[in-house]
C-alpha cells in the first residue's frame, strides 16, 4: 500500500494542516487581518463622518472591510510555497495538484471566518443600534467568504509567480468579486435596515453567492493545474 | 492568412459599415421617443455584442490552448480579447454620449448593462498587467489562458447579478428594443451588425499575421546566426517547416 499515490483528500487535509499550524505558529496573516480591519472600520467613521450605520451604508462598510482585509491573506496565501519550494514539491508528489487549490481555499475559508468572528462583534460595538440583523447576515458573509477564498485562491498563484506580486492579485481580484459584492450588499441593505431586517430578494441573493461559489469552484478545479505545472 | 485574403476582408468591412451607415441615415426611420441619437443604437449595440463575444472567444481560445498546448491559440486567445478591449473602450464612449443624448447625463448608474459592462472592461484590462508581469513564456501563456476562461466564465455571471441588483428597482429602460422593433430597423441594426463584426475579425487577422510575420522573421534571423558556424541541419531545412504562414 505504501506505493499507492495519497488521495487528493489526504493531500488537501496535510497541506490544509500544515498552513493552519504554521499561522497558529508565526501569526502572519490573521492577526494583521484583524488589527487592519479595525483600523478601516475607525477610518469609515471619520471618513463617512458617522457614529452610526444602518441599511445600505453599514453593508457596504462591513463588505468593504471584509474584502481589503481578505486581499491582505490571499496576497499571503502562496508567498512561504514560492519561497521555500512547496510549488516544487507538489508537482514532484505523487499527488493531484488541485489539491493545493482546495487546502489554500479552505486556510482562505478559516481565515476569514476568524475574521468575522472577531469583526462582527467590532462592527457592532462601533456602529450598529440593533444586532438583530447580523444574525441573517451569517449565511451571506459564509457565502462571500467562500467566493472570496475560491477567487483568490485561484489568482493568487498567478501574482505570486508574477513580477508585480501584490500588484497583480487585488488588481485581478477586485473586479472579479464584484457580482458577489453586489449580491452580499444586496442582501445585507435589507437586513441591516434601521427598523430591524428584513427578508426582500434574500433567497435571490443567496442564489446569486452560491451560484458564484460554484462556478469559480468548478473553474479552479479544472484550471489549478495548468497554474503549477512547468 | 495570404494578403489578398485579408485585402478582401479589408474591402468587405468596409463596404459593408459603408452601407450599414447609409441605410441608418437615409433608410431605417427615426425612433419616436428618443428621435435622431437613437441612431448610436445601430453602432453602440453592435460593438457591445461583439466585444462580450469577443470577450468569451477569447475563453475558447484559452481552453483550446489549456488543452493542447498550442501557442497559436494562445496568440489568437490574446488578440481576440485585445481587439475586445479595443471594442470596449468604444462601447463605453458610445455607451455615454447615448446616455447624455437621451437622459442628460454622462453617466448612468441605473442602467444594468451599462454598469455590467463596465466590470467587465475593467476585468478585461487587468490582462495585460498579469500577461506582462510574467517573464517566462510558457507560464505567460498557461496564465493567460487560465485568466481567460475565468473571465470568460465571469462575463454571463456578472450580467446576471448586476440585472438581478436593478430590474427589481428601476423599470428595464430600453429592454423593449427588442421587442417593437419595425422591420427596417432590424434590417438596418442587422447590416451594422455584421459589418461591425467583419471588422472584428478584419483586425484580428490583421494583428495575427503580423504576430505571425515577425515570429517568423525572428526565426529566419536566428537561423541566420546559427548558420554562420556550419554543421548540422542547413538554413533552409530548419526554416522551410514554418515558412506555411505567410506570403
Amino acid at each position: 500500500m505504501s506505493g499507492r499515490a495519497p488521495s487528493t483528500g489526504k493531500v488537501v487535509r496535510a497541506v490544509l494542516g500544515k498552513d493552519l499550524r504554521v499561522e497558529l505558529r508565526t501569526l502572519q496573516s490573521v492577526p494583521a487581518m484583524l488589527l487592519f480591519a479595525t483600523t478601516i472600520f475607525v477610518l469609515f467613521r471619520f471618513g463617512l463622518d458617522r457614529t452610526r450605520l444602518d441599511g445600505g451604508l453599514a453593508a457596504g462598510v462591513l463588505l468593504v472591510t471584509i474584502l481589503f482585509a481578505a486581499l491582505l491573506a490571499i496576497n499571503r496565501i502562496f508567498v512561504a510555497e514560492r519561497e521555500q519550494g512547496g510549488f516544487e514539491a507538489i508537482r514532484l508528489a505523487p499527488a493531484d495538484g488541485t489539491a493545493l487549490f482546495f487546502a489554500k481555499a479552505a486556510a482562505l475559508l478559516v481565515y476569514l471566518i476568524v475574521l468575522e468572528l472577531f469583526a462582527l462583534p467590532v462592527f457592532w460595538l462601533f456602529f450598529l443600534a440593533d444586532a438583530s440583523g447580523l444574525v441573517p447576515m451569517l449565511p451571506v458573509l459564509l457565502l462571500l467568504d467562500v467566493a472570496l477564498a475560491v477567487t483568490g485562491a485561484l489568482i493568487a498563484p498567478m501574482a505570486t509567480n508574477s513580477r508585480a506580486r501584490d500588484l497583480i492579485g487585488p488588481l485581478i481580484l477586485l473586479p472579479l468579486i464584484v457580482p458577489a459584492m453586489i449580491a452580499a450588499a444586496g442582501a445585507g441593505r435589507h437586513l441591516l435596515a434601521a427598523g430591524g431586517p428584513s427578508y426582500e430578494q434574500y433567497g435571490t441573493w443567496l442564489a446569486v453567492l452560491g451560484l458564484y461559489d460554484l462556478v469559480f469552484l468548478l473553474i479552479g478545479w479544472a484550471a489549478f493545474d495548468f497554474l503549477i505545472e512547468d | 492568412m495570404k494578403p489578398s485574403t485579408l485585402r478582401t476582408l479589408v474591402l468587405l468591412t468596409a463596404l459593408l459599415i459603408g452601407v450599414g451607415f447609409a441605410l441608418v441615415f437615409f433608410y431605417a426611420s427615426n425612433e419616436a421617443d428618443q428621435g435622431f441619437i437613437q441612431k448610436i443604437f445601430y453602432l453602440h449595440v453592435p460593438l457591445a455584442i461583439v466585444a462580450l463575444g469577443g470577450f468569451v472567444l477569447g475563453g475558447i481560445h484559452a481552453i483550446r490552448h489549456l488543452r493542447s498546448g498550442d501557442p497559436v491559440h494562445d496568440a489568437r486567445s490574446y488578440v481576440s480579447i485585445h481587439a475586445s478591449v479595443i471594442f470596449g473602450v468604444a462601447v463605453l464612449v458610445t455607451g455615454a454620449i447615448w446616455a447624455k443624448g437621451s437622459w442628460g447625463k454622462w453617466w448612468v448608474w441605473d442602467e444594468p448593462t451599462l454598469v455590467s459592462f463596465l466590470i467587465v472592461f475593467l476585468l478585461y484590462c487587468t490582462y495585460y498587467p498579469l500577461r506582462y508581469a510574467i517573464e517566462d513564456r510558457d507560464r505567460q501563456a498557461r496564465y493567460a489562458s487560465v485568466f481567460a476562461i475565468t473571465a470568460g466564465a465571469f462575463v454571463p455571471l456578472n450580467f446576471m447579478a448586476v440585472r438581478a441588483a436593478e430590474s427589481l428597482v428601476h423599470p428595464r429602460t430600453f429592454g423593449t428594443v427588442e421587442g417593437g422593433m419595425p422591420g427596417d430597423m432590424w434590417l438596418t441594426f442587422l447590416v451594422c451588425f455584421a459589418g461591425i463584426a467583419l471588422l472584428w475579425v478584419t483586425l484580428v487577422s490583421f494583428e495575427l499575421t503580423a504576430k505571425r510575420t515577425s515570429g517568423q522573421l525572428s526565426r529566419l534571423r536566428r537561423a541566420l546566426d546559427d548558420g554562420g558556424h556550419g554543421g548540422g541541419p542547413g538554413v533552409a531545412r530548419r526554416i522551410a517547416p514554418s515558412g506555411a504562414g505567410s506570403r
